[in-house]
Protein backbone atom coordinates (compact mmCIF):
# COMPACT_ATOMS: atom_id res chain seq x y z
CA UNK A 1 0.00 0.00 0.00
CA UNK A 2 1.27 3.41 -0.86
CA UNK A 3 0.81 6.01 1.82
CA UNK A 4 0.20 9.56 0.79
CA UNK A 5 3.22 11.63 1.68
CA UNK A 6 2.60 15.24 2.48
CA UNK A 7 5.50 17.48 3.17
CA UNK A 8 6.11 21.14 3.71
CA UNK A 9 8.78 20.90 1.02
CA UNK A 10 6.05 20.56 -1.60
CA UNK A 11 4.59 23.59 -3.33
CA UNK A 12 0.84 24.11 -3.60
CA UNK A 13 -1.06 25.45 -6.58
CA UNK A 14 -3.55 28.34 -6.26
CA UNK A 15 -6.32 25.71 -6.39
CA UNK A 16 -5.09 23.78 -3.35
CA UNK A 17 -8.04 24.79 -1.15
CA UNK A 18 -10.53 23.86 -3.87
CA UNK A 19 -8.99 20.40 -4.25
CA UNK A 20 -9.17 19.74 -0.51
CA UNK A 21 -12.72 21.08 -0.24
CA UNK A 22 -13.75 18.65 -2.95
CA UNK A 23 -12.16 15.68 -1.20
CA UNK A 24 -9.18 15.18 -3.48
CA UNK A 25 -6.48 12.70 -2.54
CA UNK A 26 -3.30 14.76 -2.76
CA UNK A 27 0.01 13.22 -3.82
CA UNK A 28 3.51 14.59 -4.41
CA UNK A 29 4.12 15.24 -8.10
CA UNK A 30 7.00 17.21 -9.64
CA UNK A 31 7.54 19.13 -6.40
CA UNK A 32 3.87 19.96 -5.90
CA UNK A 33 1.02 18.51 -3.92
CA UNK A 34 -1.44 17.61 -6.63
CA UNK A 35 -4.84 15.86 -6.72
CA UNK A 36 -4.49 12.31 -8.05
CA UNK A 37 -8.23 11.71 -7.81
CA UNK A 38 -11.44 13.04 -6.29
CA UNK A 39 -14.17 10.94 -4.64
CA UNK A 40 -15.59 10.11 -8.10
CA UNK A 41 -12.54 7.86 -8.67
CA UNK A 42 -10.15 7.55 -11.60
CA UNK A 43 -12.37 5.32 -13.78
CA UNK A 44 -15.42 7.56 -13.57
CA UNK A 45 -13.33 10.73 -13.87
CA UNK A 46 -11.84 9.35 -17.08
CA UNK A 47 -15.22 8.36 -18.52
CA UNK A 48 -16.81 11.64 -17.44
CA UNK A 49 -14.18 13.62 -19.34
CA UNK A 50 -14.88 11.61 -22.51
CA UNK A 51 -18.67 11.95 -22.18
CA UNK A 52 -19.11 15.46 -20.70
CA UNK A 53 -16.27 17.68 -19.44
CA UNK A 54 -13.39 17.47 -17.00
CA UNK A 55 -11.59 20.31 -15.25
CA UNK A 56 -7.87 19.76 -14.56
CA UNK A 57 -5.49 21.85 -12.46
CA UNK A 58 -2.21 21.99 -14.37
CA UNK A 59 -0.88 25.05 -12.57
CA UNK A 60 2.30 23.16 -11.73
CA UNK A 61 3.36 23.44 -15.37
CA UNK A 62 5.70 26.22 -16.41
CA UNK A 63 4.34 29.24 -18.28
CA UNK A 64 7.00 31.37 -19.91
CA UNK A 65 6.91 34.53 -21.98
CA UNK A 66 9.72 34.81 -24.53
CA UNK A 67 10.23 38.31 -25.86
CA UNK A 68 12.71 39.80 -28.34
CA UNK A 69 14.07 43.36 -27.80
CA UNK A 70 12.36 44.36 -31.07
CA UNK A 71 8.98 43.48 -29.57
CA UNK A 72 8.24 41.20 -32.52
CA UNK A 73 7.23 37.57 -32.00
CA UNK A 74 8.98 36.71 -35.27
CA UNK A 75 12.37 37.67 -33.81
CA UNK A 76 11.72 35.59 -30.70
CA UNK A 77 10.65 32.78 -33.06
CA UNK A 78 13.96 32.92 -34.97
CA UNK A 79 15.83 32.70 -31.67
CA UNK A 80 13.70 29.81 -30.37
CA UNK A 81 14.26 27.88 -33.60
CA UNK A 82 17.89 27.48 -32.48
CA UNK A 83 16.61 25.21 -29.69
CA UNK A 84 13.66 23.32 -31.25
CA UNK A 85 13.10 21.48 -34.57
CA UNK A 86 9.66 22.97 -35.31
CA UNK A 87 8.91 25.86 -37.66
CA UNK A 88 8.16 28.67 -35.20
CA UNK A 89 8.79 31.56 -37.62
CA UNK A 90 5.82 30.55 -39.77
CA UNK A 91 3.52 30.19 -36.77
CA UNK A 92 0.69 32.65 -37.44
CA UNK A 93 -0.58 35.14 -34.89
CA UNK A 94 -2.85 33.36 -32.42
CA UNK A 95 -1.69 29.87 -33.40
CA UNK A 96 0.04 27.28 -31.25
CA UNK A 97 2.39 24.40 -32.04
CA UNK A 98 3.87 21.38 -30.24
CA UNK A 99 7.64 20.93 -30.23
CA UNK A 100 10.59 19.66 -28.19
CA UNK A 101 13.83 21.07 -26.80
CA UNK A 102 16.61 18.85 -28.14
CA UNK A 103 20.12 18.23 -26.77
CA UNK A 104 23.33 17.86 -28.77
CA UNK A 105 22.67 14.18 -29.47
CA UNK A 106 19.12 14.83 -30.64
CA UNK A 107 17.60 13.64 -27.34
CA UNK A 108 14.58 15.38 -25.87
CA UNK A 109 15.15 17.75 -22.92
CA UNK A 110 11.42 18.53 -22.65
CA UNK A 111 8.32 18.82 -24.79
CA UNK A 112 6.41 22.07 -24.96
CA UNK A 113 3.68 24.17 -26.54
CA UNK A 114 4.51 27.49 -28.21
CA UNK A 115 2.05 30.11 -29.37
CA UNK A 116 2.50 33.38 -31.27
CA UNK A 117 0.99 36.22 -29.23
CA UNK A 118 2.09 39.03 -31.56
CA UNK A 119 4.64 40.80 -29.39
CA UNK A 120 5.88 37.64 -27.67
CA UNK A 121 5.86 33.86 -27.71
CA UNK A 122 3.95 32.08 -24.96
CA UNK A 123 5.46 28.73 -23.92
CA UNK A 124 4.09 25.98 -21.66
CA UNK A 125 6.58 23.39 -20.35
CA UNK A 126 6.48 20.42 -17.99
CA UNK A 127 6.55 21.03 -14.24
CA UNK A 128 9.52 18.75 -13.55
CA UNK A 129 11.59 20.46 -16.27
CA UNK A 130 10.58 24.08 -15.88
CA UNK A 131 13.61 25.30 -13.91
CA UNK A 132 16.00 23.58 -16.34
CA UNK A 133 14.03 24.88 -19.34
CA UNK A 134 14.17 28.46 -18.07
CA UNK A 135 17.93 28.16 -17.49
CA UNK A 136 18.35 26.60 -20.95
CA UNK A 137 16.44 29.45 -22.60
CA UNK A 138 18.32 32.14 -20.67
CA UNK A 139 21.68 30.54 -21.39
CA UNK A 140 21.19 29.78 -25.07
CA UNK A 141 19.15 32.85 -26.00
CA UNK A 142 21.16 35.37 -23.99
CA UNK A 143 21.06 38.74 -25.72
CA UNK A 144 18.38 37.55 -28.15
CA UNK A 145 15.34 37.21 -25.88
CA UNK A 146 14.14 37.89 -22.38
CA UNK A 147 12.74 34.89 -20.52
CA UNK A 148 9.90 35.70 -18.14
CA UNK A 149 8.38 32.84 -16.12
CA UNK A 150 4.79 33.68 -15.16
CA UNK A 151 4.77 32.72 -11.49
CA UNK A 152 1.52 34.49 -10.68
CA UNK A 153 -0.63 32.64 -13.17
CA UNK A 154 -2.53 29.40 -12.80
CA UNK A 155 -3.25 26.98 -15.66
CA UNK A 156 -6.38 24.87 -15.93
CA UNK A 157 -7.65 22.57 -18.67
CA UNK A 158 -11.31 22.09 -19.52
CA UNK A 159 -11.62 18.97 -21.68
CA UNK A 160 -14.38 16.95 -23.25
CA UNK A 161 -17.34 17.23 -25.63
CA UNK A 162 -19.16 19.71 -23.34
CA UNK A 163 -16.11 21.95 -22.85
CA UNK A 164 -17.04 24.34 -25.64
CA UNK A 165 -20.61 24.88 -24.42
CA UNK A 166 -19.48 25.40 -20.83
CA UNK A 167 -16.71 27.89 -21.62
CA UNK A 168 -18.78 29.69 -24.29
CA UNK A 169 -21.35 30.48 -21.58
CA UNK A 170 -18.66 32.74 -20.07
CA UNK A 171 -17.13 33.95 -23.34
CA UNK A 172 -19.12 33.20 -26.53
CA UNK A 173 -16.10 33.93 -28.76
CA UNK A 174 -14.30 30.73 -27.70
CA UNK A 175 -16.78 28.70 -29.77
CA UNK A 176 -15.19 30.12 -32.92
CA UNK A 177 -11.71 28.97 -31.90
CA UNK A 178 -10.24 25.93 -33.65
CA UNK A 179 -7.73 23.30 -32.54
CA UNK A 180 -4.40 24.96 -31.68
CA UNK A 181 -5.77 28.51 -31.67
CA UNK A 182 -4.42 30.50 -28.72
CA UNK A 183 -5.72 33.98 -27.95
CA UNK A 184 -6.46 36.41 -25.12
CA UNK A 185 -9.99 36.01 -23.73
CA UNK A 186 -11.60 37.83 -20.81
CA UNK A 187 -13.30 35.35 -18.47
CA UNK A 188 -15.34 36.78 -15.57
CA UNK A 189 -13.38 40.00 -15.88
CA UNK A 190 -10.01 38.25 -15.71
CA UNK A 191 -7.51 38.60 -18.56
CA UNK A 192 -6.83 35.02 -19.64
CA UNK A 193 -4.97 33.32 -22.44
CA UNK A 194 -7.11 30.52 -23.85
CA UNK A 195 -5.82 27.84 -26.20
CA UNK A 196 -7.92 25.16 -27.85
CA UNK A 197 -5.79 22.21 -26.93
CA UNK A 198 -5.28 19.65 -24.21
CA UNK A 199 -3.84 16.32 -23.18
CA UNK A 200 -6.82 13.99 -23.37
CA UNK A 201 -7.54 13.48 -27.08
CA UNK A 202 -10.81 15.38 -26.59
CA UNK A 203 -11.79 18.82 -27.77
CA UNK A 204 -11.15 21.36 -25.06
CA UNK A 205 -9.27 24.35 -23.77
CA UNK A 206 -6.30 25.28 -21.64
CA UNK A 207 -6.76 28.51 -19.75
CA UNK A 208 -3.90 30.60 -18.35
CA UNK A 209 -5.52 32.75 -15.66
CA UNK A 210 -4.24 35.14 -12.96
CA UNK A 211 -3.61 33.08 -9.81
CA UNK A 212 -5.90 35.30 -7.74
CA UNK A 213 -8.85 34.67 -10.07
CA UNK A 214 -8.54 30.96 -10.78
CA UNK A 215 -10.54 29.60 -7.86
CA UNK A 216 -13.55 31.77 -8.66
CA UNK A 217 -13.35 30.78 -12.33
CA UNK A 218 -13.11 27.07 -11.51
CA UNK A 219 -15.98 27.17 -9.02
CA UNK A 220 -18.11 28.83 -11.70
CA UNK A 221 -17.15 26.21 -14.31
CA UNK A 222 -17.88 23.46 -11.77
CA UNK A 223 -21.40 24.82 -11.24
CA UNK A 224 -22.25 23.25 -14.58
CA UNK A 225 -23.46 19.67 -14.07
CA UNK A 226 -21.39 18.75 -17.13
CA UNK A 227 -18.11 19.61 -15.40
CA UNK A 228 -16.32 17.45 -12.82
CA UNK A 229 -12.87 18.03 -11.31
CA UNK A 230 -10.38 15.47 -12.62
CA UNK A 231 -7.12 14.36 -11.02
CA UNK A 232 -3.73 13.29 -12.33
CA UNK A 233 -4.76 9.62 -12.37
CA UNK A 234 -7.36 10.09 -15.09
CA UNK A 235 -5.16 12.66 -16.83
CA UNK A 236 -2.61 9.88 -17.31
CA UNK A 237 -5.09 7.25 -18.57
CA UNK A 238 -6.72 9.79 -20.91
CA UNK A 239 -3.42 10.86 -22.50
CA UNK A 240 -2.30 7.24 -22.79
CA UNK A 241 -5.45 6.25 -24.71
CA UNK A 242 -4.88 9.35 -26.87
CA UNK A 243 -1.34 8.14 -27.66
CA UNK A 244 0.25 11.29 -26.21
CA UNK A 245 3.75 11.17 -24.74
CA UNK A 246 4.54 11.75 -21.07
CA UNK A 247 7.94 13.38 -20.66
CA UNK A 248 10.19 11.31 -18.38
CA UNK A 249 8.39 8.12 -19.39
CA UNK A 250 7.91 8.07 -23.17
CA UNK A 251 10.39 10.84 -23.94
CA UNK A 252 13.72 11.64 -22.35
CA UNK A 253 17.26 12.73 -23.20
CA UNK A 254 17.97 9.31 -24.76
CA UNK A 255 15.03 9.40 -27.21
CA UNK A 256 15.02 11.51 -30.36
CA UNK A 257 11.82 13.01 -31.78
CA UNK A 258 12.11 10.62 -34.75
CA UNK A 259 12.41 7.56 -32.53
CA UNK A 260 9.44 8.93 -30.57
CA UNK A 261 7.33 9.02 -33.78
CA UNK A 262 7.02 12.80 -33.53
CA UNK A 263 8.13 13.48 -37.13
CA UNK A 264 4.87 15.37 -37.68
CA UNK A 265 6.18 18.05 -35.29
CA UNK A 266 9.16 18.81 -37.57
CA UNK A 267 7.93 20.91 -40.49
CA UNK A 268 9.48 20.85 -43.99
CA UNK A 269 11.23 24.19 -43.51
CA UNK A 270 13.44 22.65 -40.80
CA UNK A 271 14.23 19.42 -42.66
CA UNK A 272 17.01 18.78 -45.20
CA UNK A 273 16.44 21.07 -48.18
CA UNK A 274 14.15 23.35 -46.19
CA UNK A 275 14.47 27.13 -45.96
CA UNK A 276 15.85 26.95 -42.40
CA UNK A 277 17.04 23.33 -42.30
CA UNK A 278 18.62 22.19 -39.03
CA UNK A 279 20.14 24.76 -36.75
CA UNK A 280 18.86 23.17 -33.54
CA UNK A 281 20.88 21.01 -31.11
CA UNK A 282 21.41 17.48 -32.41
CA UNK A 283 20.09 18.42 -35.87
CA UNK A 284 22.60 16.16 -37.63
CA UNK A 285 21.20 13.11 -35.86
CA UNK A 286 17.55 14.12 -36.09
CA UNK A 287 17.66 15.09 -39.79
CA UNK A 288 19.62 11.96 -40.70
CA UNK A 289 17.01 9.84 -38.89
CA UNK A 290 14.24 11.71 -40.72
CA UNK A 291 15.82 10.75 -44.06
CA UNK A 292 17.12 7.28 -43.25
CA UNK A 293 14.95 6.17 -40.36
CA UNK A 294 15.89 5.41 -36.76
CA UNK A 295 16.80 1.99 -35.35
CA UNK A 296 13.86 1.94 -32.93
CA UNK A 297 10.45 3.50 -32.72
CA UNK A 298 7.74 4.35 -30.21
CA UNK A 299 4.64 2.24 -30.87
CA UNK A 300 1.29 1.46 -29.31
CA UNK A 301 1.10 -1.88 -27.55
CA UNK A 302 -2.17 -3.72 -26.98
CA UNK A 303 -1.91 -6.54 -24.43
CA UNK A 304 -4.00 -9.49 -25.58
CA UNK A 305 -5.04 -10.46 -22.06
CA UNK A 306 -6.54 -8.40 -19.29
CA UNK A 307 -3.42 -7.75 -17.24
CA UNK A 308 -2.14 -4.19 -17.46
CA UNK A 309 1.45 -3.99 -18.73
CA UNK A 310 3.19 -1.12 -16.95
CA UNK A 311 6.14 1.14 -17.75
CA UNK A 312 9.63 -0.44 -17.64
CA UNK A 313 8.27 -3.89 -18.58
CA UNK A 314 10.71 -5.70 -20.90
CA UNK A 315 9.44 -6.86 -24.31
CA UNK A 316 10.59 -10.08 -25.99
CA UNK A 317 10.15 -11.56 -29.42
CA UNK A 318 9.71 -15.05 -28.03
CA UNK A 319 7.40 -16.53 -25.47
CA UNK A 320 10.36 -18.36 -23.93
CA UNK A 321 14.11 -17.89 -24.27
CA UNK A 322 14.19 -17.76 -28.04
CA UNK A 323 16.59 -18.45 -30.90
CA UNK A 324 19.08 -15.79 -31.92
CA UNK A 325 17.55 -13.18 -34.18
CA UNK A 326 19.71 -11.60 -36.88
CA UNK A 327 21.08 -8.31 -35.61
CA UNK A 328 20.22 -7.03 -32.16
CA UNK A 329 18.84 -7.94 -29.73
CA UNK A 330 20.53 -11.24 -28.91
CA UNK A 331 18.59 -14.36 -27.98
CA UNK A 332 16.58 -13.95 -24.83
CA UNK A 333 17.43 -10.27 -24.59
CA UNK A 334 14.58 -7.79 -24.47
CA UNK A 335 13.53 -6.51 -27.90
CA UNK A 336 12.35 -3.31 -26.30
CA UNK A 337 10.64 -1.80 -23.31
CA UNK A 338 7.24 -0.52 -22.32
CA UNK A 339 7.44 3.17 -21.36
CA UNK A 340 3.81 3.81 -20.33
CA UNK A 341 1.05 1.35 -19.64
CA UNK A 342 -2.09 0.77 -17.70
CA UNK A 343 -5.78 0.23 -18.12
CA UNK A 344 -7.73 2.21 -20.70
CA UNK A 345 -11.19 2.84 -19.22
CA UNK A 346 -12.73 3.93 -22.55
CA UNK A 347 -11.16 1.00 -24.39
CA UNK A 348 -12.12 -1.36 -21.56
CA UNK A 349 -8.76 -3.09 -21.87
CA UNK A 350 -5.11 -2.56 -21.02
CA UNK A 351 -3.16 -0.14 -23.25
CA UNK A 352 0.54 0.66 -23.40
CA UNK A 353 3.29 2.39 -25.38
CA UNK A 354 6.93 1.52 -25.74
CA UNK A 355 10.03 1.41 -27.90
CA UNK A 356 10.84 -1.52 -30.20
CA UNK A 357 13.37 -2.10 -33.03
CA UNK A 358 11.91 -0.88 -36.35
CA UNK A 359 11.79 -4.50 -37.56
CA UNK A 360 9.19 -5.11 -34.85
CA UNK A 361 7.32 -1.83 -35.19
CA UNK A 362 4.73 -2.94 -37.74
CA UNK A 363 1.13 -2.87 -36.55
CA UNK A 364 0.07 -6.38 -35.58
CA UNK A 365 3.56 -7.62 -34.66
CA UNK A 366 3.31 -10.11 -31.79
CA UNK A 367 5.66 -9.50 -28.87
CA UNK A 368 5.76 -10.76 -25.29
CA UNK A 369 5.80 -8.60 -22.18
CA UNK A 370 7.51 -9.96 -19.08
CA UNK A 371 4.94 -9.39 -16.30
CA UNK A 372 5.81 -10.95 -12.94
CA UNK A 373 7.88 -13.63 -14.68
CA UNK A 374 5.24 -14.55 -17.27
CA UNK A 375 5.56 -13.57 -20.92
CA UNK A 376 2.19 -12.13 -21.87
CA UNK A 377 1.32 -11.61 -25.56
CA UNK A 378 1.05 -7.99 -26.73
CA UNK A 379 0.48 -6.70 -30.26
CA UNK A 380 1.93 -3.58 -31.79
CA UNK A 381 -1.07 -1.28 -32.29
CA UNK A 382 -1.77 1.94 -34.15
CA UNK A 383 -1.86 5.10 -32.03
CA UNK A 384 -4.04 6.63 -30.76
CA UNK A 385 -6.07 3.88 -29.10
CA UNK A 386 -8.93 6.35 -28.73
CA UNK A 387 -9.65 8.49 -31.83
CA UNK A 388 -9.04 12.15 -31.07
CA UNK A 389 -11.94 14.56 -31.36
CA UNK A 390 -10.12 17.85 -31.83
CA UNK A 391 -12.03 20.72 -33.44
CA UNK A 392 -9.90 20.99 -36.55
CA UNK A 393 -9.81 24.21 -38.58
CA UNK B 1 -15.68 -13.01 12.72
CA UNK B 2 -12.99 -11.39 10.60
CA UNK B 3 -9.29 -11.43 11.34
CA UNK B 4 -6.91 -8.94 9.75
CA UNK B 5 -3.29 -8.51 8.72
CA UNK B 6 -1.32 -5.29 8.96
CA UNK B 7 -1.02 -5.54 5.16
CA UNK B 8 -4.79 -5.00 4.90
CA UNK B 9 -5.98 -8.52 4.09
CA UNK B 10 -8.93 -10.02 5.95
CA UNK B 11 -9.61 -13.67 6.72
CA UNK B 12 -12.82 -15.42 7.74
CA UNK B 13 -12.53 -18.94 9.13
CA UNK B 14 -15.11 -21.55 8.10
CA UNK B 15 -14.08 -24.89 9.71
CA UNK B 16 -10.47 -25.31 8.63
CA UNK B 17 -10.94 -23.28 5.45
CA UNK B 18 -10.15 -19.54 5.46
CA UNK B 19 -11.80 -17.08 3.07
CA UNK B 20 -9.38 -14.26 2.17
CA UNK B 21 -9.90 -10.77 0.76
CA UNK B 22 -8.70 -7.19 1.12
CA UNK B 23 -10.15 -4.69 3.56
CA UNK B 24 -12.42 -1.77 2.81
CA UNK B 25 -9.54 0.55 3.70
CA UNK B 26 -7.32 -1.27 1.18
CA UNK B 27 -9.80 -1.05 -1.67
CA UNK B 28 -10.38 2.61 -0.94
CA UNK B 29 -6.66 3.37 -0.96
CA UNK B 30 -6.09 1.38 -4.15
CA UNK B 31 -9.00 2.94 -6.00
CA UNK B 32 -10.91 1.33 -8.86
CA UNK B 33 -9.55 -2.15 -9.50
CA UNK B 34 -9.24 -3.20 -13.15
CA UNK B 35 -7.47 -6.56 -12.88
CA UNK B 36 -7.30 -9.41 -10.38
CA UNK B 37 -4.89 -12.35 -10.70
CA UNK B 38 -5.70 -15.26 -8.39
CA UNK B 39 -3.61 -18.33 -7.52
CA UNK B 40 -4.22 -21.77 -8.99
CA UNK B 41 -6.32 -24.22 -6.99
CA UNK B 42 -3.98 -26.52 -5.08
CA UNK B 43 -1.20 -23.94 -4.89
CA UNK B 44 0.47 -23.79 -1.51
CA UNK B 45 1.57 -20.57 0.19
CA UNK B 46 3.55 -19.76 3.29
CA UNK B 47 2.17 -17.11 5.62
CA UNK B 48 3.12 -13.69 4.29
CA UNK B 49 4.04 -14.81 0.77
CA UNK B 50 2.48 -13.18 -2.32
CA UNK B 51 -0.58 -15.21 -3.34
CA UNK B 52 -2.55 -12.86 -5.62
CA UNK B 53 -2.25 -9.55 -7.44
CA UNK B 54 -4.78 -6.74 -7.70
CA UNK B 55 -4.27 -3.84 -10.09
CA UNK B 56 -5.91 -0.45 -10.00
CA UNK B 57 -5.80 2.02 -12.89
CA UNK B 58 -2.58 3.32 -11.35
CA UNK B 59 -0.62 0.36 -9.98
CA UNK B 60 -0.28 -3.34 -9.13
CA UNK B 61 -0.30 -4.61 -5.53
CA UNK B 62 0.56 -8.02 -4.11
CA UNK B 63 -1.92 -9.75 -1.82
CA UNK B 64 -0.22 -11.88 0.84
CA UNK B 65 -1.41 -15.17 2.30
CA UNK B 66 -2.55 -14.30 5.85
CA UNK B 67 -1.66 -17.83 6.98
CA UNK B 68 0.10 -20.83 5.43
CA UNK B 69 -2.09 -23.24 3.48
CA UNK B 70 -3.32 -24.65 0.21
CA UNK B 71 -5.76 -22.85 -2.09
CA UNK B 72 -9.08 -24.71 -2.35
CA UNK B 73 -11.22 -22.26 -4.30
CA UNK B 74 -10.89 -18.91 -6.08
CA UNK B 75 -13.53 -16.26 -6.78
CA UNK B 76 -13.88 -16.14 -10.55
CA UNK B 77 -16.49 -13.39 -10.20
CA UNK B 78 -13.82 -10.85 -9.20
CA UNK B 79 -11.64 -11.91 -12.12
CA UNK B 80 -14.57 -11.17 -14.44
CA UNK B 81 -15.56 -8.02 -12.55
CA UNK B 82 -12.70 -6.58 -10.44
CA UNK B 83 -14.97 -3.72 -9.30
CA UNK B 84 -16.69 -6.19 -6.94
CA UNK B 85 -13.65 -5.88 -4.70
CA UNK B 86 -14.32 -2.15 -4.46
CA UNK B 87 -18.07 -2.38 -3.99
CA UNK B 88 -18.17 -5.31 -1.55
CA UNK B 89 -14.64 -6.08 -0.30
CA UNK B 90 -15.62 -8.38 2.58
CA UNK B 91 -18.58 -10.01 0.78
CA UNK B 92 -18.84 -10.71 -2.95
CA UNK B 93 -15.34 -9.31 -3.40
CA UNK B 94 -13.57 -12.18 -1.60
CA UNK B 95 -10.48 -13.44 -3.45
CA UNK B 96 -9.65 -17.05 -2.55
CA UNK B 97 -10.14 -19.79 0.03
CA UNK B 98 -7.32 -21.76 1.58
CA UNK B 99 -7.10 -24.79 3.86
CA UNK B 100 -5.29 -23.55 6.96
CA UNK B 101 -2.14 -25.60 7.58
CA UNK B 102 -1.49 -24.45 11.13
CA UNK B 103 -4.31 -22.89 13.12
CA UNK B 104 -1.92 -21.44 15.69
CA UNK B 105 -0.96 -18.91 13.00
CA UNK B 106 -4.43 -17.40 13.41
CA UNK B 107 -3.27 -16.07 16.76
CA UNK B 108 -0.76 -13.83 14.97
CA UNK B 109 -3.57 -11.99 13.17
CA UNK B 110 -5.31 -8.84 14.35
CA UNK B 111 -8.89 -8.64 15.53
CA UNK B 112 -11.07 -5.77 14.32
CA UNK B 113 -10.11 -3.48 17.19
CA UNK B 114 -6.43 -4.15 16.62
CA UNK B 115 -6.74 -3.47 12.89
CA UNK B 116 -8.65 -0.26 13.49
CA UNK B 117 -5.93 0.84 15.88
CA UNK B 118 -3.36 0.39 13.10
CA UNK B 119 -5.50 2.43 10.68
CA UNK B 120 -5.82 5.17 13.28
CA UNK B 121 -2.00 5.19 13.29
Amino acid sequence: MTETITSHYLARTPLDALHRRRGARMVPFAGYEMPVQYPMGILQEHLHTRSAAGLFDVSHMGQIVLRAPSGKAEDAARALESLVPADIVALALGRQRYTVFTNDTGGVLDDLMVSNQGDHLFIVVNAACKAADEAHLRDRLAGLCTVEPLADRALVALQGPQAEAVLAALAPEVAAMRFMDARPVTLMGAACLVSRTGYTGEDGFEISVPAGRVEELCETLLESPAVAPIGLGARDSLRLEAGLCLYGSDLDTRTTPVEAALEWSIQKSRRRGGARAGGFPGADTVLRQLSEGAARRRVGLAPEGRAPVRGHTALYRDQQGGEPVAGEPAAGEPAGEVTSGGFGPSIGAPVAMGYVPVADAGVGTLLFADVRGKRLPVRVAALPFWPNRYKRP
Amino acid sequence: MLKFTKDHEWLRLDGDVAVVGITDHAQEQLGDLVFVELPGIGAGFLQGSAAAVVESVKAASDIYAPVSGEVTEVNDAVVQEPGLVNSDPTGQGWLFKMRVADKTQLDSLLDEAGYKAILAG
